[in-house]
This record gives C-alpha cells, sequence and structure tokens, in this order.
C-alpha cells in the first residue's frame, strides 16, 4: 500500500490519509486481517503528527474498514459487502450534489443535467 | 490522558517584561510546538521549568513530579537542548561523555557511540570544531544517552539548514514512538511545527494565548483575502489581524463567523505563521 500526501491538495493531511487506505482496502491491496502500519510508525514515516495518523485510523475504524486492537496493532476488517456499497452510494450522492451545484450556478436546468449525464454515461461505456 | 508535562499559572515579572499566568499541558506520547514571535516569553518560560531562573508564582510538574520538590530526580530523566552547546569547546566529543557520565544513573555508552555514528559525528572532534546543526545533534545524542523520557528543546532549529531540521523532525519522531515520551520545542520556524506537532501552545506579549490540537486551530481558523470597500465595519471587526493594503485586504477569521462575511472573499486554510503573525497585529492594536 502506498500513501502520497500532498501539501497542496487543500485537504486535510488526515483525510488524505484515510481515502488512500480505504482506496487500497477497497482495491484489494492490502487484504483482510493484514496489519497497518502502527499510528506512531505512519507518522514518523510520513513526517506528520500523531495525532492526525490517530484520526485517520479511528475514523477508518469507525466507517467499519478497520478494527483498532489497542497494544496489537490496526488490523484490515473482513469487507463488508453492504457497508462498502453503502459507502459508495453515499460518495456517489455527494459528487452528484456538488455536480447539480456546480450546473445550477450557470443556470443549468434538470434537462441540460441529465443530458451532461447521459453524455458521460455513453462515453464510459464506449471506453 | 496522563500528562507528561503540565505547567500552572507560572508568572514573572521582570522591569519592562511579564510572563504571565502561563498555564498548559502535554499528555505523554505527543509532541508539543512552543511558538510565538521573539521576546513573547518562550524561552523565559522554559528557564522558569528548569529552575534557571525562580518564579514569582505558579507550578510546573514533569513526568509526574513537582519540579522544585523533586529537580534531581526529573533532570535524571530530562533532556535539554538549548540553541547554544554548554560543552566547554576544548572538550572532544570522547571528553563529554566523561563529563556527563558521571552525572547521570542511566548513562549508556553504547547509546552515545551508536548516536554520535548515526549523526555522523566524530567522537575525536572537538566541541569548538563542529558546526552548528553537529552541536544540537551533539546535545540530542546526550540527551537520549542518559534515557530522558521528556525532551524540551529551545529554538534547537534557528541557524540550521533545512537538512538538518529534517533529520532533526525524525530523530523526534523516533523518539515519540515510544508512547511514554514527549517532546517541548519552541521555534518561531513554524514550518517544522506544522508537519510534526500534535499541540501547539501559541504565547505572545508574556501570555497564553491559546494552547491545543494543532489540527484544531488550523481548522478553526481561515485566511480570508478580499478587495478594499467589500467589509463594512462590524465584518471587518470580526476579522483577527485585519490589515489593510493599497490593493486589498488581508485577515484570519474564525470558521463560525464565515458565514457573516460576503461570498466574494477569498477564504483559504491557514498556517501557522499567519496565525502567529494575525493574533500578534491583533494583540497590538488592543495595546494602541
Amino acid at each position: 500500500m502506498d500513501i502520497i500526501i500532498s501539501n497542496l491538495a487543500g485537504v486535510p493531511i488526515y483525510q488524505q490519509i484515510k481515502e488512500q487506505v480505504k482506496a487500497a482496502i477497497i482495491a484489494g491491496t492490502v487484504q483482510e486481517g493484514e496489519m497497518l502500519p502502527s499510528v506512531r510508525q505512519l507518522a514518523r514515516d510520513l513526517q506528520v503528527s500523531v495525532i492526525t495518523t490517530t484520526r485517520a485510523y479511528s475514523d477508518l475504524e469507525q466507517e467499519g474498514f478497520v478494527v483498532n486492537m489497542q497494544g496489537k496493532g490496526c488490523f484490515v476488517k473482513p469487507p463488508d459487502a453492504d457497508f462498502i456499497r453503502e459507502q459508495t452510494l453515499k460518495e456517489m450522492e455527494g459528487n452528484f450534489l456538488s455536480a447539480i451545484q456546480a450546473g445550477r450556478l450557470i443556470a443549468l436546468g434538470d434537462d441540460d443535467i441529465r443530458g451532461m449525464l447521459d453524455i458521460l454515461l455513453k462515453e464510459e461505456e464506449n471506453g | 490522558m496522563d500528562n507528561i508535562l503540565s505547567v500552572q499559572g507560572l508568572s514573572k515579572h521582570f522591569k519592562g517584561f511579564s510572563l504571565t499566568d502561563v498555564s498548559f499541558s502535554l499528555p505523554k506520547g505527543y509532541i508539543m510546538g512552543f511558538i510565538g514571535p521573539n521576546g513573547a516569553g518562550k524561552t523565559t518560560t522554559i528557564k522558569l521549568m528548569l529552575n534557571m531562573l525562580r518564579r514569582d508564582a505558579g507550578s510546573v510538574s514533569m513526568l509526574g513530579m513537582d519540579s522544585v520538590v523533586r529537580e534531581t530526580d526529573i533532570k535524571q530523566r530530562l533532556g535539554v537542548v538549548m540553541d547554544q552547546a554548554f560543552y566547554v569547546g576544548e572538550w572532544r566529543l570522547t571528553d563529554v561523555e566523561k563529563a556527563l557520565k558521571p552525572f547521570y544513573t542511566k548513562w549508556s555508552g553504547d547509546t552515545y557511540a551508536n548516536l554520535l555514528k548515526r549523526f555522523d559525528l566524530d567522537k575525536a572532534k572537538k566541541v569548538k570544531d563542529l558546526s552548528r546543526g553537529m552541536k544540537m545533534k551533539l546535545m540530542i545524542a546526550a540527551a537520549l544517552s542518559h534515557q530522558a523520557e521528556l525532551l524540551i528543546l529551545d529554538e534547537p532549529t534557528s541557524g540550521l539548514d533545512a537538512v538538518v531540521r529534517d533529520e532533526l523532525m525524525d530523530i523526534l519522531l523516533d523518539f515519540i514512538s515510544d508512547e511514554n515520551k514527549g517532546v517541548l520545542f519552541s521555534t518561531h520556524i513554524t514550518a517544522d511545527l506544522e508537519k510534526i506537532a500534535d499541540y501547539i501552545t501559541f504565547i505572545s506579549g508574556g501570555r497564553v494565548l491559546m494552547s491545543d490540537l494543532k489540527d484544531d486551530l488550523m481548522e478553526k481558523y481561515l485566511d480570508v483575502r478580499g478587495g478594499l470597500g467589500t467589509l463594512n465595519a462590524e465584518q471587518r471587526n470580526a476579522l483577527i489581524g485585519y490589515k489593510e493594503h493599497s490593493v486589498g485586504f488581508e485577515g484570519l477569521v474564525e470558521k463560525e463567523k464565515l458565514a457573516l462575511l460576503p461570498k466574494d472573499v477569498v477564504v483559504q486554510p491557514c498556517t501557522l505563521d499567519e496565525l502567529v503573525i494575525r493574533f500578534n497585529l491583533e494583540g497590538k492594536k488592543h495595546d494602541a
């Protein structure tokens, strides 16, 4: 698993860590039961504060991706298909919503927005 | 949580400068950055903590012990790095060990030798021939060789190049990989702390303005810029360290107050430097 922190992204570092670990779990780069680097190890390697890595891990735990075992480490949980599906749906909703809001700024109507989505869906289908 | 360091109501009055009611605490396992402009009282606070100055009021506890009552016990387990080395210039690094060893019950010659190697310090060299960065690393080597659990560093990075500063960040993060240790680190080079500090204590004019988790502080305040005439008087007052120049304004705003501002201002995350500058400016305004 690689974690690459950008200082220019404007996204808080704990969130960057969280998203990248999550992506690695969903993609299967890290497997169920695998131990993640400890919060202190990760802080040291990325040169970020321990609070930051702790926050990323506890968010991941809350979202059901890992389990923190006191004194043992942080382990990847068996993938919960329903949960991941729900998470992904939530994320899609958020992304759609911000696209709609952007469209409203330049006064796009419902049909314009649907039209754009249709075009994109077709493009994606044709690779 | 267990505090490895706790400062309560520390005060000291000098002619022309007072340190007033300084309080903060650091839980075990974390790094605290102690920031503020020059002359804010950082070094005075540290000297009071180490009993190098006599305090007027307040108390300090380190490693769970009172800093006055159990001074010798604490200093066995405390590592201090000041901005200048306090070793004799003519000493070779082997002499530094000979001089320090008798004072510490837990001195480890192996650790000292390993650290000198790791820090690329030649033990045959004399202290006076070391560069500034090497002296800083020597002081850290000495602190770690007597198994210090709490490190207090006063401006350790001033005058050091980026490479050595980066090395120090690694050394400190290594140090706290044992969660029973702690670091207090005063500096005016906030870029170093921006990365590794867990807590920030911000002192200005002898008073603590804030002491909190770094991430919370950075989230609480936002940097705002915009054109002249965009803000009315009430909105200007909501900003911290509001400053106008010929083609616009700059300031800091608390996240909750962002809604008060018009939509056409530019809002971005703030840096620790900006926090220091803006709060300092705001403080001066009230003094005037």
